[in-house]
């Protein structure tokens, strides 16, 4: 509460944050001057590890030709489909786990059987059952991202406080609508988290996926360009994906952060 | 025994079967009748019970040997003609304070005006104004009780069931949330049943105390403790300290005993 006074009495808005930014992402500016100086000063063989500015006139052609934008899309719109549905699904999956017996009997086994294993083993399988296309990969990303959306939720909402539960029903609501308006929130928190773990293993699982058997997507690019030589594009590709993932997991940390404010 | 019975609680046990362990007898054949409109407090030492029959009155739990009615008809789950306070508020915390109170509003099915002009009317009744659109925990322990009392009271059960719910705050808040509850009381007079293992707020508050014996719990006596409760010297009279005395000597054999057998 504080602390909270303080910066915003103190400070000006964004013109006082920004150099609370640079200190904090100060490690990464000196991996990148140790990655150009050591391609640079030729200690690494630039057919190992471009310099990083022939990495970035690499990304500039590709963005400026359109091909990162088109394989951009269509990677993005898998990672989205795939983790989605794996949101919705595992958190309906969970809380009916949480709140029905019969339910848990019947898909506990299943989820502990299938959590441990990795899940890039399906990707011959779901080529084999659904071929080339967006299908495959949507839905290994929906398997991958599944399990771990589904225990988050099973644990939240097994730990919803029972006394909660007792004055939703002694103000009047039924047992359906306490699961959904007190089971579900209650279980919010451990279920925002979950998903974030979803979200990085979604990225994963959409390059290795794409890596192996694609005719589209980053993974695709990679392969293709470090196949070809290109490998100043080949890196430009693989700091691309390493951005947007970072990007999405930042955002959704802000998005969290708004949903639950009422922790404080 | 008040003529017209509110709740009568006939002959009730009840067995707690923890998991993996031996079951524990909680309650051992209790009655006891609560009239119309009456105050009535539960007191004996942790562990003896009362929590447990009050829950069974709330319909949280089930009676499985007895019968508890209300207002002639059986107890078969928790309603909102009783209205409960727990010991730790059980606000919802992803709500305000005014959605707190507007939550079981809505499921009576008032029109949202209506809602909005009760809710307003409760919260100003427990000295909350001002503070509607705070999130649980913003608010001291007082504060987050007194929602908890508003939105209880705001659906206008017809029974007040209160479990220790002055136990989490500190000594003053606690005296000051006592009167404000009796003046509350004297406006709205419902029947109440205060579950409590403090002597001195027994004798404060209700008009027939029912002392409980250490686990397993019986209905050890009921003293009547009909005193003027506007007068604001009754703390200091004799008349009141000797009532206080007399309880606490009631007690006092039950507290070593629930102590001696480790009742957390």
């Amino acid at each position: 509460m504080t602390s909270e006074t303080v910066r915003v009495t103190s400070g000006t808005g964004i013109a006082n944050r920004i150099p609370a930014v640079v200190p904090r992402y100060l490690p990464l500016l000196l991996l990148a001057l140790g990655w150009e100086a050591l391609t640079r000063t030729g200690l690494v063989p630039t057919s190992a590890l471009p310099p990083l500015d022939t990495v970035a006139r690499a990304w500039y052609e590709l963005a400026s030709s359109g091909d990162l934008w088109t394989n951009g899309v269509a990677s993005m719109t898998r990672g989205a489909a795939g983790l989605g549905l794996a949101i919705a699904g595992g958190s309906l999956i969970g809380i009916l786990m949480a709140w029905y017996k019969p339910v848990r009997a019947a898909v506990n086994p299943i989820v502990q059987f299938f959590y441990p294993m990795p899940k890039s083993a399906l990707i011959p399988v779901m080529v084999l059952w659904l071929g080339f296309g967006d299908a495959s990969k949507v839905v290994l990303i929906f398997v991958g991202c599944l399990l771990p959306v589904t225990l988050a939720a099973f644990n939240g909402a097994r730990g919803t406080d029972e006394v909660l539960i007792w004055s939703a029903r002694s103000l009047g609501a039924s047992r359906a609508r306490v699961l959904w308006e007190i089971v579900l929130p209650s279980a919010l928190p451990e279920m925002l988290s979950g998903i974030r773990t979803a979200l990085a293993l979604s990225f994963v699982l959409l390059v290795s996926s794409e890596l192996i058997v694609a005719r589209q997507g980053f993974g695709y690019m990679i392969g293709w360009l470090g196949d070809g030589g290109a490998y100043d594009a080949m890196f430009a590709v693989v700091l691309t994906v390493a951005l947007l993932g970072f990007a999405a997991d930042r955002l959704y940390l802000m998005l969290v952060r708004r949903i639950l404010a009422w922790r404080e | 025994m008040p003529d017209a019975a509110h709740i009568v609680i006939d002959r009730v046990s009840h067995e707690y079967r923890p998991a993996r362990r031996r079951p524990v007898l909680a309650l051992d054949d209790v009655s006891l009748a609560v009239g119309e409109r009456e105050f009535l407090a539960l007191l004996g030492p942790s562990g003896c019970g009362k929590s447990t029959l009050l829950y069974l009155v709330g319909g949280f739990l089930p009676v499985e040997q007895g019968a508890i009615r209300v207002e002639g008809r059986a107890v078969d789950g928790p309603g909102p003609d009783r209205g409960i306070v727990f010991q730790h508020f059980a606000l919802f915390p992803w709500k305000t304070v005014m959605q707190n109170v507007l939550y079981g509003l809505e499921k009576k099915g008032l029109p949202r005006e209506e809602r909005l002009r009760v809710a307003r009317e409760f919260i100003e009744l427990v000295g909350l104004a001002g503070f509607e659109d705070s999130y649980p925990a913003q608010l001291s322990g007082g504060m987050k009780q007194r929602a908890a009392i508003a939105r209880t009271l705001a659906i206008d059960p017809s029974i007040l069931l209160m479990d220790e719910p002055f136990g989490a705050l500190d000594a003053q808040t606690r005296s000051l949330m006592q009167a404000e509850l009796l003046r509350i009381w004297q406006r709205s007079r419902k029947t109440v049943i205060f579950v409590t293992h403090d002597v001195q707020e027994a004798v404060f508050l209700a008009e027939r105390i029912a002392v409980m014996s250490a686990r397993p719990g019986h209905i050890k006596e009921i003293v009547e403790a009909r005193f003027d409760r506007a007068n604001p010297e009754l703390l200091r009279s004799r008349q009141f300290v000797e009532m206080v005395d007399h309880v606490w000597n009631l007690v006092r054999g039950e507290a070593i005993l629930a102590e001696r057998s480790g009742a957390a």
